[in-house]
Protein backbone atom coordinates (compact mmCIF):
# COMPACT_ATOMS: atom_id res chain seq x y z
CA UNK A 1 0.00 0.00 0.00
CA UNK A 2 1.12 3.35 -0.73
CA UNK A 3 0.21 5.76 2.07
CA UNK A 4 0.74 9.45 2.20
CA UNK A 5 0.02 11.77 5.38
CA UNK A 6 -0.72 15.01 5.92
CA UNK A 7 2.29 15.83 3.35
CA UNK A 8 3.33 19.51 2.95
CA UNK A 9 5.69 20.25 -0.20
CA UNK A 10 7.30 23.42 -1.36
CA UNK A 11 9.08 24.38 -4.64
CA UNK A 12 11.37 27.57 -4.18
CA UNK A 13 9.69 28.12 -0.35
CA UNK A 14 6.24 28.25 -1.77
CA UNK A 15 4.33 26.22 -0.15
CA UNK A 16 2.27 23.45 -2.28
CA UNK A 17 0.96 21.08 -1.07
CA UNK A 18 -0.59 21.57 2.59
CA UNK A 19 -1.19 18.03 3.98
CA UNK A 20 -2.12 16.73 1.69
CA UNK A 21 -3.41 12.53 2.95
CA UNK A 22 -3.96 9.70 0.81
CA UNK A 23 -4.06 5.81 0.87
CA UNK A 24 -3.66 3.55 -2.29
CA UNK A 25 -4.21 -0.24 -1.26
CA UNK A 26 -2.10 -2.79 -3.20
CA UNK A 27 -4.15 -4.01 -6.66
CA UNK A 28 -6.14 -0.71 -6.69
CA UNK A 29 -6.31 2.07 -8.95
CA UNK A 30 -7.03 5.95 -7.83
CA UNK A 31 -7.44 8.95 -9.74
CA UNK A 32 -6.29 12.11 -8.41
CA UNK A 33 -8.16 15.11 -10.27
CA UNK A 34 -8.36 18.78 -9.77
CA UNK A 35 -8.32 22.32 -11.52
CA UNK A 36 -4.84 23.37 -12.98
CA UNK A 37 -2.15 24.89 -10.16
CA UNK A 38 -3.70 22.15 -7.27
CA UNK A 39 -0.68 20.25 -7.30
CA UNK A 40 -1.54 17.15 -8.82
CA UNK A 41 2.23 17.59 -10.56
CA UNK A 42 4.17 18.20 -7.59
CA UNK A 43 2.51 15.37 -5.90
CA UNK A 44 4.20 13.03 -8.24
CA UNK A 45 7.44 14.49 -8.17
CA UNK A 46 7.45 15.00 -4.24
CA UNK A 47 6.76 11.22 -4.43
CA UNK A 48 9.44 10.69 -7.25
CA UNK A 49 12.16 12.78 -4.74
CA UNK A 50 12.76 15.60 -7.66
CA UNK A 51 15.34 18.05 -6.45
CA UNK A 52 13.71 21.54 -5.34
CA UNK A 53 10.54 19.53 -4.46
CA UNK A 54 11.22 20.33 -0.42
CA UNK A 55 9.29 17.99 2.06
CA UNK A 56 8.37 20.10 4.98
CA UNK A 57 6.18 17.93 6.63
CA UNK A 58 4.33 14.81 6.49
CA UNK A 59 5.34 11.23 5.66
CA UNK A 60 4.96 8.95 2.73
CA UNK A 61 5.48 5.47 2.85
CA UNK A 62 5.04 2.66 0.30
CA UNK A 63 4.77 -1.34 1.36
CA UNK A 64 5.47 0.43 5.25
CA UNK A 65 9.03 1.85 3.71
CA UNK A 66 9.72 5.27 3.93
CA UNK A 67 10.28 6.77 1.16
CA UNK A 68 10.74 10.52 1.76
CA UNK A 69 14.42 9.61 2.61
CA UNK A 70 15.42 7.48 -0.61
CA UNK A 71 17.19 8.81 -3.65
CA UNK A 72 15.10 9.20 -6.32
CA UNK A 73 16.92 6.30 -8.55
CA UNK A 74 16.56 4.00 -4.76
CA UNK A 75 12.87 4.76 -4.59
CA UNK A 76 12.54 3.75 -8.76
CA UNK A 77 14.36 -0.03 -7.75
CA UNK A 78 11.58 -0.35 -4.59
CA UNK A 79 9.29 -0.72 -7.35
CA UNK A 80 8.39 3.41 -8.11
CA UNK A 81 7.50 4.74 -11.21
CA UNK A 82 6.59 8.44 -12.50
CA UNK A 83 5.50 8.32 -16.38
CA UNK A 84 5.95 11.85 -17.05
CA UNK A 85 3.75 14.36 -18.25
CA UNK A 86 6.32 15.94 -20.44
CA UNK A 87 8.95 12.84 -20.79
CA UNK A 88 12.11 14.29 -21.48
CA UNK A 89 14.55 14.05 -24.37
CA UNK A 90 18.47 12.52 -23.57
CA UNK A 91 20.38 13.31 -26.66
CA UNK A 92 23.09 10.75 -27.83
CA UNK A 93 21.65 7.94 -25.64
CA UNK A 94 19.07 5.11 -27.74
CA UNK A 95 15.77 4.47 -26.40
CA UNK A 96 16.93 0.43 -25.92
CA UNK A 97 20.25 1.71 -24.54
CA UNK A 98 18.58 3.45 -21.81
CA UNK A 99 16.05 1.37 -21.00
CA UNK A 100 18.57 -1.77 -20.82
CA UNK A 101 20.70 0.42 -18.00
CA UNK A 102 17.73 1.45 -16.05
CA UNK A 103 16.44 -2.10 -15.71
CA UNK A 104 20.03 -3.48 -14.10
CA UNK A 105 20.56 -0.01 -12.52
CA UNK A 106 17.43 -1.26 -10.69
CA UNK A 107 17.85 -5.15 -10.41
CA UNK A 108 21.53 -4.61 -9.58
CA UNK A 109 20.22 -2.16 -6.38
CA UNK A 110 18.06 -5.26 -5.42
CA UNK A 111 20.69 -7.52 -5.76
CA UNK A 112 19.32 -9.44 -8.89
CA UNK A 113 20.93 -10.87 -11.42
CA UNK A 114 21.45 -8.37 -14.67
CA UNK A 115 19.10 -9.25 -17.34
CA UNK A 116 21.53 -10.48 -20.57
CA UNK A 117 21.35 -8.31 -23.99
CA UNK A 118 19.14 -11.43 -25.79
CA UNK A 119 16.78 -11.36 -22.92
CA UNK A 120 15.98 -7.71 -23.06
CA UNK A 121 15.63 -7.65 -27.06
CA UNK A 122 13.15 -10.17 -26.99
CA UNK A 123 11.01 -8.33 -24.18
CA UNK A 124 11.54 -4.68 -25.99
CA UNK A 125 10.16 -6.33 -29.21
CA UNK A 126 7.49 -8.05 -27.40
CA UNK A 127 6.41 -4.83 -25.63
CA UNK A 128 6.78 -2.64 -28.80
CA UNK A 129 4.61 -4.64 -30.80
CA UNK A 130 2.05 -4.53 -27.84
CA UNK A 131 2.17 -0.81 -28.13
CA UNK A 132 2.23 -0.68 -31.99
CA UNK A 133 5.52 0.91 -31.93
CA UNK A 134 7.86 0.77 -34.73
CA UNK A 135 11.00 -1.00 -33.06
CA UNK A 136 13.50 1.29 -35.27
CA UNK A 137 12.49 3.77 -32.79
CA UNK A 138 14.06 2.10 -30.06
CA UNK A 139 17.35 2.46 -31.72
CA UNK A 140 17.16 6.37 -31.97
CA UNK A 141 18.50 8.62 -28.76
CA UNK A 142 15.44 8.52 -26.20
CA UNK A 143 12.32 10.67 -27.01
CA UNK A 144 14.37 13.05 -29.43
CA UNK A 145 12.47 14.02 -32.38
CA UNK A 146 9.69 12.05 -31.24
CA UNK A 147 5.51 13.35 -31.08
CA UNK A 148 3.67 13.78 -28.19
CA UNK A 149 2.19 10.35 -28.41
CA UNK A 150 4.98 8.56 -29.12
CA UNK A 151 6.88 9.87 -25.90
CA UNK A 152 3.68 8.84 -24.25
CA UNK A 153 3.82 5.50 -25.59
CA UNK A 154 7.37 5.28 -24.91
CA UNK A 155 6.29 6.09 -21.27
CA UNK A 156 4.12 3.22 -21.33
CA UNK A 157 6.74 0.68 -23.16
CA UNK A 158 8.90 1.51 -19.88
CA UNK A 159 6.35 0.73 -17.87
CA UNK A 160 5.92 -2.55 -19.35
CA UNK A 161 9.85 -3.75 -19.00
CA UNK A 162 10.64 -1.79 -15.80
CA UNK A 163 6.94 -3.73 -13.96
CA UNK A 164 7.11 -1.01 -11.48
CA UNK A 165 5.16 -1.52 -8.59
CA UNK A 166 3.49 1.92 -7.83
CA UNK A 167 2.75 3.69 -10.56
CA UNK A 168 2.27 7.21 -10.91
CA UNK A 169 0.81 8.24 -14.50
CA UNK A 170 0.49 11.93 -14.75
CA UNK A 171 -1.49 13.75 -16.69
CA UNK A 172 -0.54 10.78 -19.40
CA UNK A 173 -3.51 11.33 -21.69
CA UNK A 174 -2.61 14.71 -22.52
CA UNK A 175 -1.02 15.13 -26.13
CA UNK A 176 -2.90 11.84 -27.47
CA UNK A 177 -5.56 11.14 -30.09
CA UNK A 178 -8.18 8.80 -29.46
CA UNK A 179 -6.30 5.97 -31.20
CA UNK A 180 -3.48 6.63 -29.23
CA UNK A 181 -5.00 7.10 -25.99
CA UNK A 182 -6.54 3.51 -26.30
CA UNK A 183 -3.37 1.92 -27.28
CA UNK A 184 -1.70 3.75 -24.36
CA UNK A 185 -4.58 2.52 -21.67
CA UNK A 186 -4.62 -0.83 -22.79
CA UNK A 187 -0.97 -0.63 -22.06
CA UNK A 188 -1.41 0.16 -18.11
CA UNK A 189 -4.11 -2.05 -18.30
CA UNK A 190 -2.37 -5.12 -18.88
CA UNK A 191 -0.13 -3.96 -16.01
CA UNK A 192 -2.93 -3.94 -13.45
CA UNK A 193 -2.43 -6.89 -10.54
CA UNK A 194 -3.59 -7.53 -7.38
CA UNK A 195 0.00 -6.19 -6.00
CA UNK A 196 0.06 -2.88 -8.21
CA UNK A 197 -0.98 0.28 -7.01
CA UNK A 198 -1.57 2.87 -9.30
CA UNK A 199 -2.35 6.99 -9.01
CA UNK A 200 -4.04 8.35 -12.07
CA UNK A 201 -3.35 12.06 -12.37
CA UNK A 202 -5.27 13.82 -14.50
CA UNK A 203 -7.67 17.17 -15.16
CA UNK A 204 -10.10 15.59 -17.31
CA UNK A 205 -12.08 12.63 -16.93
CA UNK A 206 -11.49 11.63 -20.28
CA UNK A 207 -8.95 8.82 -19.43
CA UNK A 208 -10.70 7.42 -16.55
CA UNK A 209 -13.12 5.55 -19.12
CA UNK A 210 -10.32 3.44 -20.45
CA UNK A 211 -8.42 3.39 -17.37
CA UNK A 212 -11.12 2.70 -14.18
CA UNK A 213 -10.16 3.93 -11.23
CA UNK A 214 -11.27 2.46 -7.97
CA UNK A 215 -11.29 5.47 -6.20
CA UNK A 216 -11.71 9.24 -7.20
CA UNK A 217 -9.87 11.71 -4.97
CA UNK A 218 -10.53 15.71 -6.11
CA UNK A 219 -7.12 17.86 -5.01
CA UNK A 220 -7.51 20.99 -4.48
CA UNK A 221 -5.43 23.95 -2.43
CA UNK A 222 -3.11 21.56 -1.82
CA UNK A 223 -5.01 19.04 -0.50
CA UNK A 224 -7.47 16.46 -0.56
CA UNK A 225 -10.90 17.69 -0.52
CA UNK A 226 -13.37 14.96 -1.46
CA UNK A 227 -12.97 11.17 -2.70
CA UNK A 228 -15.50 9.00 -3.77
CA UNK A 229 -16.05 6.14 -6.58
CA UNK A 230 -15.99 6.03 -10.29
CA UNK A 231 -19.16 8.37 -10.34
CA UNK A 232 -16.79 11.29 -8.48
CA UNK A 233 -14.90 11.97 -11.89
CA UNK A 234 -18.24 11.93 -14.27
CA UNK A 235 -19.75 14.74 -11.55
CA UNK A 236 -16.65 16.61 -11.71
CA UNK A 237 -16.68 16.44 -15.61
CA UNK A 238 -20.65 17.71 -15.54
CA UNK A 239 -19.90 20.22 -12.65
CA UNK A 240 -16.69 21.22 -12.76
CA UNK A 241 -14.12 22.30 -9.68
CA UNK A 242 -15.69 25.35 -8.91
CA UNK A 243 -17.10 24.31 -5.91
CA UNK A 244 -13.87 22.73 -4.61
CA UNK A 245 -12.02 25.94 -4.70
CA UNK A 246 -14.48 27.53 -2.62
CA UNK A 247 -14.13 24.69 0.07
CA UNK A 248 -10.23 25.02 -0.78
CA UNK B 1 54.36 36.73 -29.79
CA UNK B 2 56.17 37.06 -33.05
CA UNK B 3 58.84 34.66 -32.80
CA UNK B 4 58.49 30.92 -33.12
CA UNK B 5 57.99 29.07 -29.68
CA UNK B 6 61.56 27.61 -28.96
CA UNK B 7 62.20 26.06 -25.09
CA UNK B 8 65.75 26.96 -25.90
CA UNK B 9 65.13 30.90 -25.92
CA UNK B 10 62.67 32.15 -22.42
CA UNK B 11 62.76 35.53 -24.66
CA UNK B 12 60.12 33.48 -27.00
CA UNK B 13 57.87 31.93 -24.15
CA UNK B 14 54.51 32.89 -24.64
CA UNK B 15 52.62 35.11 -21.71
CA UNK B 16 48.94 35.84 -21.50
CA UNK B 17 49.84 39.38 -23.15
CA UNK B 18 50.04 37.45 -26.37
CA UNK B 19 46.59 37.56 -27.74
CA UNK B 20 46.85 34.17 -29.16
CA UNK B 21 47.77 32.72 -25.95
CA UNK B 22 45.75 34.69 -23.67
CA UNK B 23 44.04 31.69 -21.81
CA UNK B 24 47.57 29.48 -21.63
CA UNK B 25 49.97 31.52 -20.39
CA UNK B 26 52.93 29.83 -20.65
CA UNK B 27 54.89 32.39 -19.14
CA UNK B 28 53.40 31.67 -15.98
CA UNK B 29 54.88 28.32 -15.54
CA UNK B 30 58.16 28.62 -17.19
CA UNK B 31 60.54 30.79 -17.22
CA UNK B 32 63.62 29.84 -17.78
CA UNK B 33 64.86 26.85 -20.16
CA UNK B 34 64.00 23.77 -18.77
CA UNK B 35 67.51 21.69 -18.16
CA UNK B 36 67.42 19.09 -21.42
CA UNK B 37 65.76 15.53 -21.33
CA UNK B 38 67.65 12.34 -20.78
CA UNK B 39 67.70 9.43 -23.62
CA UNK B 40 64.84 7.27 -23.07
CA UNK B 41 63.74 3.79 -23.88
CA UNK B 42 60.53 3.54 -25.53
CA UNK B 43 58.24 0.78 -23.85
CA UNK B 44 55.04 -0.73 -25.27
CA UNK B 45 53.58 -0.06 -28.89
CA UNK B 46 51.12 2.71 -27.83
CA UNK B 47 47.73 2.99 -27.32
CA UNK B 48 47.04 2.26 -31.81
CA UNK B 49 49.17 -0.84 -31.41
CA UNK B 50 46.97 -3.20 -32.58
CA UNK B 51 46.45 -1.14 -35.63
CA UNK B 52 49.86 -1.96 -37.17
CA UNK B 53 51.28 -0.19 -39.94
CA UNK B 54 54.69 1.64 -39.57
CA UNK B 55 55.69 3.67 -36.44
CA UNK B 56 57.11 6.66 -36.15
CA UNK B 57 58.42 7.50 -32.79
CA UNK B 58 59.79 10.39 -30.90
CA UNK B 59 60.88 9.50 -27.29
CA UNK B 60 62.13 12.73 -25.00
CA UNK B 61 62.70 14.47 -28.27
CA UNK B 62 64.57 12.27 -30.39
CA UNK B 63 63.41 9.95 -32.79
CA UNK B 64 63.84 6.26 -32.83
CA UNK B 65 64.69 5.91 -36.47
CA UNK B 66 63.53 8.57 -38.87
CA UNK B 67 62.00 11.74 -37.96
CA UNK B 68 59.76 12.16 -40.67
CA UNK B 69 57.25 9.66 -43.11
CA UNK B 70 55.99 10.01 -46.45
CA UNK B 71 53.03 8.08 -47.96
CA UNK B 72 53.26 6.87 -51.45
CA UNK B 73 49.68 4.14 -51.23
CA UNK B 74 47.61 3.32 -48.74
CA UNK B 75 49.15 3.91 -45.21
CA UNK B 76 48.94 3.93 -41.71
CA UNK B 77 51.66 5.73 -39.27
CA UNK B 78 51.66 5.20 -35.91
CA UNK B 79 53.00 8.39 -34.82
CA UNK B 80 53.77 8.38 -31.08
CA UNK B 81 55.05 10.79 -29.32
CA UNK B 82 56.50 9.55 -25.94
CA UNK B 83 57.73 11.72 -22.75
CA UNK B 84 59.31 10.24 -20.24
CA UNK B 85 60.94 12.55 -17.99
CA UNK B 86 61.31 14.35 -14.70
CA UNK B 87 61.63 18.43 -14.77
CA UNK B 88 63.29 18.34 -17.79
CA UNK B 89 62.18 19.23 -21.53
CA UNK B 90 62.30 18.23 -25.06
CA UNK B 91 61.46 19.24 -28.23
CA UNK B 92 60.37 17.57 -31.39
CA UNK B 93 59.87 18.36 -35.21
CA UNK B 94 58.74 16.13 -37.30
CA UNK B 95 57.29 16.05 -40.81
CA UNK B 96 54.86 13.57 -42.51
CA UNK B 97 53.22 13.85 -46.14
CA UNK B 98 50.95 11.98 -48.45
CA UNK B 99 52.09 12.06 -52.03
CA UNK B 100 49.49 12.51 -54.92
CA UNK B 101 46.55 10.78 -54.40
CA UNK B 102 47.74 8.60 -51.55
CA UNK B 103 45.74 7.62 -48.61
CA UNK B 104 47.56 8.32 -45.16
CA UNK B 105 45.59 7.38 -41.67
CA UNK B 106 48.15 8.96 -38.92
CA UNK B 107 47.46 7.15 -35.31
CA UNK B 108 48.73 9.89 -33.21
CA UNK B 109 49.73 9.17 -29.73
CA UNK B 110 50.69 11.54 -26.88
CA UNK B 111 51.80 9.09 -24.27
CA UNK B 112 53.38 11.05 -20.74
CA UNK B 113 55.36 9.16 -18.07
CA UNK B 114 56.85 10.63 -15.32
CA UNK B 115 56.11 14.06 -13.96
CA UNK B 116 56.78 17.76 -14.55
CA UNK B 117 57.89 17.79 -18.10
CA UNK B 118 58.09 21.04 -20.64
CA UNK B 119 57.42 18.99 -24.10
CA UNK B 120 57.16 20.62 -27.73
CA UNK B 121 55.94 19.13 -30.60
CA UNK B 122 56.25 20.72 -33.77
CA UNK B 123 55.10 18.77 -36.71
CA UNK B 124 54.42 19.93 -40.05
CA UNK B 125 52.05 17.44 -42.34
CA UNK B 126 51.18 17.92 -46.39
CA UNK B 127 48.76 16.05 -48.80
CA UNK B 128 49.68 16.84 -52.51
CA UNK B 129 46.54 16.82 -54.60
CA UNK B 130 44.08 14.77 -54.02
CA UNK B 131 46.00 12.63 -51.50
CA UNK B 132 43.80 12.07 -48.17
CA UNK B 133 44.76 12.12 -44.67
CA UNK B 134 43.22 11.23 -41.61
CA UNK B 135 44.40 12.73 -37.96
CA UNK B 136 43.25 10.63 -34.87
CA UNK B 137 44.83 11.68 -31.88
CA UNK B 138 44.54 10.44 -28.34
CA UNK B 139 46.57 12.77 -25.63
CA UNK B 140 47.27 11.13 -22.59
CA UNK B 141 49.94 13.02 -20.10
CA UNK B 142 50.23 13.66 -16.64
CA UNK B 143 48.55 16.04 -14.15
CA UNK B 144 51.84 18.47 -13.79
CA UNK B 145 53.16 18.23 -17.48
CA UNK B 146 53.67 21.49 -20.11
CA UNK B 147 53.09 20.40 -23.35
CA UNK B 148 52.77 22.24 -26.27
CA UNK B 149 51.88 20.55 -30.23
CA UNK B 150 52.07 22.42 -32.97
CA UNK B 151 50.58 21.36 -36.45
CA UNK B 152 51.22 23.06 -39.28
CA UNK B 153 49.06 21.34 -42.40
CA UNK B 154 49.00 22.31 -45.92
CA UNK B 155 47.06 20.86 -48.37
CA UNK B 156 47.07 21.12 -52.34
CA UNK B 157 43.67 21.39 -54.59
CA UNK B 158 41.59 17.90 -54.04
CA UNK B 159 42.98 16.68 -50.69
CA UNK B 160 41.14 15.67 -47.86
CA UNK B 161 41.88 16.40 -44.03
CA UNK B 162 40.21 14.89 -41.33
CA UNK B 163 41.23 15.33 -37.75
CA UNK B 164 40.12 14.16 -34.61
CA UNK B 165 42.07 15.20 -31.32
CA UNK B 166 40.71 13.69 -27.85
CA UNK B 167 42.74 15.11 -25.10
CA UNK B 168 41.97 15.24 -20.83
CA UNK B 169 44.44 18.53 -20.48
CA UNK B 170 47.79 18.67 -18.07
CA UNK B 171 49.47 21.46 -16.19
CA UNK B 172 49.22 23.13 -19.34
CA UNK B 173 48.27 21.90 -22.49
CA UNK B 174 47.90 23.23 -25.70
CA UNK B 175 47.21 21.43 -28.89
CA UNK B 176 47.41 24.22 -31.97
CA UNK B 177 46.37 23.11 -35.80
CA UNK B 178 46.90 25.73 -38.43
CA UNK B 179 45.56 24.30 -41.94
CA UNK B 180 46.69 26.30 -44.98
CA UNK B 181 43.66 25.62 -46.84
CA UNK B 182 43.58 25.78 -50.87
CA UNK B 183 40.00 25.73 -51.71
CA UNK B 184 39.73 23.91 -55.34
CA UNK B 185 37.39 20.86 -54.01
CA UNK B 186 39.84 20.52 -50.53
CA UNK B 187 37.52 19.78 -47.75
CA UNK B 188 38.94 20.00 -44.34
CA UNK B 189 36.90 18.37 -40.72
CA UNK B 190 38.59 19.41 -37.83
CA UNK B 191 37.23 18.27 -34.87
CA UNK B 192 37.95 17.54 -31.39
CA UNK B 193 36.77 16.97 -27.55
CA UNK B 194 38.56 17.38 -24.41
CA UNK B 195 37.87 15.99 -20.81
CA UNK B 196 39.35 17.75 -18.17
CA UNK B 197 39.07 17.50 -14.14
CA UNK B 198 40.85 18.02 -11.02
CA UNK B 199 42.98 21.08 -11.81
CA UNK B 200 43.80 19.95 -15.69
CA UNK B 201 43.78 22.40 -18.66
CA UNK B 202 43.58 22.10 -22.34
CA UNK B 203 43.86 24.23 -24.66
CA UNK B 204 42.51 23.61 -28.39
CA UNK B 205 43.96 26.41 -30.54
CA UNK B 206 43.06 25.77 -34.47
CA UNK B 207 43.24 28.44 -37.37
CA UNK B 208 41.90 27.36 -41.07
CA UNK B 209 43.22 29.91 -43.47
CA UNK B 210 41.10 29.50 -46.88
CA UNK B 211 42.93 31.33 -49.75
CA UNK B 212 41.54 29.98 -51.98
CA UNK B 213 37.50 29.75 -53.14
CA UNK B 214 35.53 26.54 -53.05
CA UNK B 215 36.92 25.10 -50.63
CA UNK B 216 34.91 23.13 -47.07
CA UNK B 217 35.49 23.27 -43.44
CA UNK B 218 33.51 21.68 -41.06
CA UNK B 219 34.71 21.92 -37.73
CA UNK B 220 33.24 20.51 -34.06
CA UNK B 221 34.72 20.89 -30.73
CA UNK B 222 33.14 19.32 -27.65
CA UNK B 223 34.32 19.66 -24.29
CA UNK B 224 33.54 18.39 -20.38
CA UNK B 225 35.03 20.12 -17.96
CA UNK B 226 34.63 18.76 -14.10
CA UNK B 227 36.26 20.19 -11.07
CA UNK B 228 38.80 22.91 -11.28
CA UNK B 229 39.67 22.15 -15.06
CA UNK B 230 39.58 24.48 -17.07
CA UNK B 231 39.18 24.58 -21.14
CA UNK B 232 40.09 26.44 -23.70
CA UNK B 233 38.51 26.82 -27.35
CA UNK B 234 40.17 28.78 -29.73
CA UNK B 235 39.18 28.71 -33.32
CA UNK B 236 39.57 30.38 -36.11
CA UNK B 237 38.72 30.79 -39.97
CA UNK B 238 39.90 32.78 -41.96
CA UNK B 239 38.22 33.23 -45.71
CA UNK B 240 40.59 35.61 -48.13
CA UNK B 241 39.47 37.92 -50.15
CA UNK B 242 38.33 36.10 -53.67
CA UNK B 243 37.71 33.17 -51.51
CA UNK B 244 34.18 32.68 -52.79
CA UNK B 245 32.52 29.64 -52.45
CA UNK B 246 33.86 28.78 -49.46
CA UNK B 247 31.45 26.58 -47.25
CA UNK B 248 32.99 26.69 -43.65
CA UNK B 249 31.06 25.73 -40.18
CA UNK B 250 32.10 25.41 -37.11
CA UNK B 251 30.93 24.33 -33.66
CA UNK B 252 32.25 24.49 -29.79
CA UNK B 253 29.63 23.12 -27.26
CA UNK B 254 31.41 22.23 -23.77
CA UNK B 255 29.40 21.22 -20.33
CA UNK B 256 30.83 22.30 -17.10
CA UNK B 257 29.82 19.85 -14.18
CA UNK B 258 31.16 21.78 -11.17
CA UNK B 259 31.38 25.32 -9.95
CA UNK B 260 34.97 25.68 -9.69
CA UNK B 261 35.22 24.96 -13.96
CA UNK B 262 36.46 27.32 -16.07
CA UNK B 263 35.37 27.17 -20.36
CA UNK B 264 37.31 30.04 -22.17
CA UNK B 265 35.91 29.93 -25.93
CA UNK B 266 37.11 32.32 -28.44
CA UNK B 267 35.17 31.39 -32.28
CA UNK B 268 36.39 33.50 -34.85
CA UNK B 269 35.43 33.74 -38.33
CA UNK B 270 37.52 36.25 -40.68
CA UNK B 271 35.21 36.45 -43.94
CA UNK B 272 36.92 38.66 -46.72
CA UNK B 273 34.89 37.02 -49.18
CA UNK B 274 31.77 38.27 -50.64
CA UNK B 275 29.73 34.92 -52.00
CA UNK B 276 30.80 32.31 -48.73
CA UNK B 277 28.42 30.40 -46.62
CA UNK B 278 29.95 30.15 -43.09
CA UNK B 279 28.81 29.48 -39.26
CA UNK B 280 29.34 29.45 -36.00
CA UNK B 281 27.88 28.13 -32.89
CA UNK B 282 29.28 28.08 -29.56
CA UNK B 283 27.24 27.11 -26.15
CA UNK B 284 28.49 26.65 -22.99
CA UNK B 285 26.39 25.00 -20.49
CA UNK B 286 25.55 22.65 -17.61
CA UNK B 287 24.22 19.48 -17.13
CA UNK B 288 20.70 19.25 -17.91
CA UNK B 289 18.98 18.44 -14.55
CA UNK B 290 15.70 17.78 -15.74
CA UNK B 291 17.17 14.78 -18.11
CA UNK B 292 19.56 13.60 -14.77
CA UNK B 293 16.40 13.35 -12.67
CA UNK B 294 14.10 11.17 -15.29
CA UNK B 295 17.40 9.18 -15.39
CA UNK B 296 17.04 8.65 -11.44
CA UNK B 297 13.42 8.39 -11.81
CA UNK B 298 13.74 4.98 -13.85
CA UNK B 299 16.60 3.83 -11.67
CA UNK B 300 19.45 4.80 -12.47
CA UNK B 301 21.85 6.22 -9.61
CA UNK B 302 22.64 9.81 -9.80
CA UNK B 303 27.02 9.38 -10.81
CA UNK B 304 25.73 7.19 -13.53
CA UNK B 305 23.54 9.02 -15.47
CA UNK B 306 25.77 11.64 -15.42
CA UNK B 307 28.76 9.61 -16.72
CA UNK B 308 25.94 8.36 -19.26
CA UNK B 309 25.23 12.09 -20.15
CA UNK B 310 28.54 13.15 -20.55
CA UNK B 311 29.38 10.29 -22.83
CA UNK B 312 26.29 10.94 -25.27
CA UNK B 313 27.88 14.25 -25.61
CA UNK B 314 31.34 13.99 -26.27
CA UNK B 315 30.63 10.94 -28.61
CA UNK B 316 29.06 12.62 -31.15
CA UNK B 317 32.86 13.81 -32.16
CA UNK B 318 33.95 9.90 -32.08
CA UNK B 319 30.89 9.14 -33.85
CA UNK B 320 32.37 11.49 -36.88
CA UNK B 321 35.38 9.54 -37.21
CA UNK B 322 35.06 7.79 -40.90
CA UNK B 323 37.73 5.03 -39.98
CA UNK B 324 35.93 1.98 -38.18
CA UNK B 325 38.46 0.16 -35.72
CA UNK B 326 40.07 3.61 -34.94
CA UNK B 327 36.48 4.85 -33.87
CA UNK B 328 36.13 2.15 -31.88
CA UNK B 329 39.27 2.24 -30.14
CA UNK B 330 39.25 6.07 -29.52
CA UNK B 331 35.49 5.02 -28.10
CA UNK B 332 36.73 2.62 -25.77
CA UNK B 333 39.80 5.36 -24.65
CA UNK B 334 37.26 7.89 -24.02
CA UNK B 335 34.81 5.15 -22.23
CA UNK B 336 37.33 4.50 -19.73
CA UNK B 337 38.78 7.45 -18.99
CA UNK B 338 34.71 8.86 -18.05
Amino acid sequence: MLSISNLSVSVSDKPILKGLSLDVPAGEVHAVMGPNGAGKSTLGYALAGRPNYEVTGGSATWRGEDLLDLEPAERAAKGLYLSFQYPVEIPGVPALTFVRAAINAQRKARGEAEMTAPEFLKAAKAAATALKMDFDMLKRPLNVGFSGGEKKRMEVLQMALLQPSMLILDETDSGLDIDALKVVADGVNALRSPERSMLVITHYQRLLDYIRPDRVHVLAGGRIVASGGPELALELEAEGYDKYLEVA
Amino acid sequence: MTTALDLANPDTFPSRRDEDWKYSDVRRLLRTMPPASPVGVVHGGGPFFEHGGDALTFINGRAVGDDHFTAFGDHVVRLRFVSEASETGHTVTATVGARRNSKLIILESHEGAGSAYVAHNRLTIAAASGAEIVRIVLVDEPADALSITQASVTLGAGATFAQTVLTTGAKLQRFETRVKHPGEGTRVRIDGAYLVEESRHADMTTEVDHVGGNGETDQLTKGVVRDAGRGVFQGRIIVREGADGTDARMGHHALITSDRGEVDAKPELEIYADDVSCAHGNTVGALDESALFYMEQRGIPADEAKVLLTEAFLMEVVDRIGHEGARERVRAWLMERL
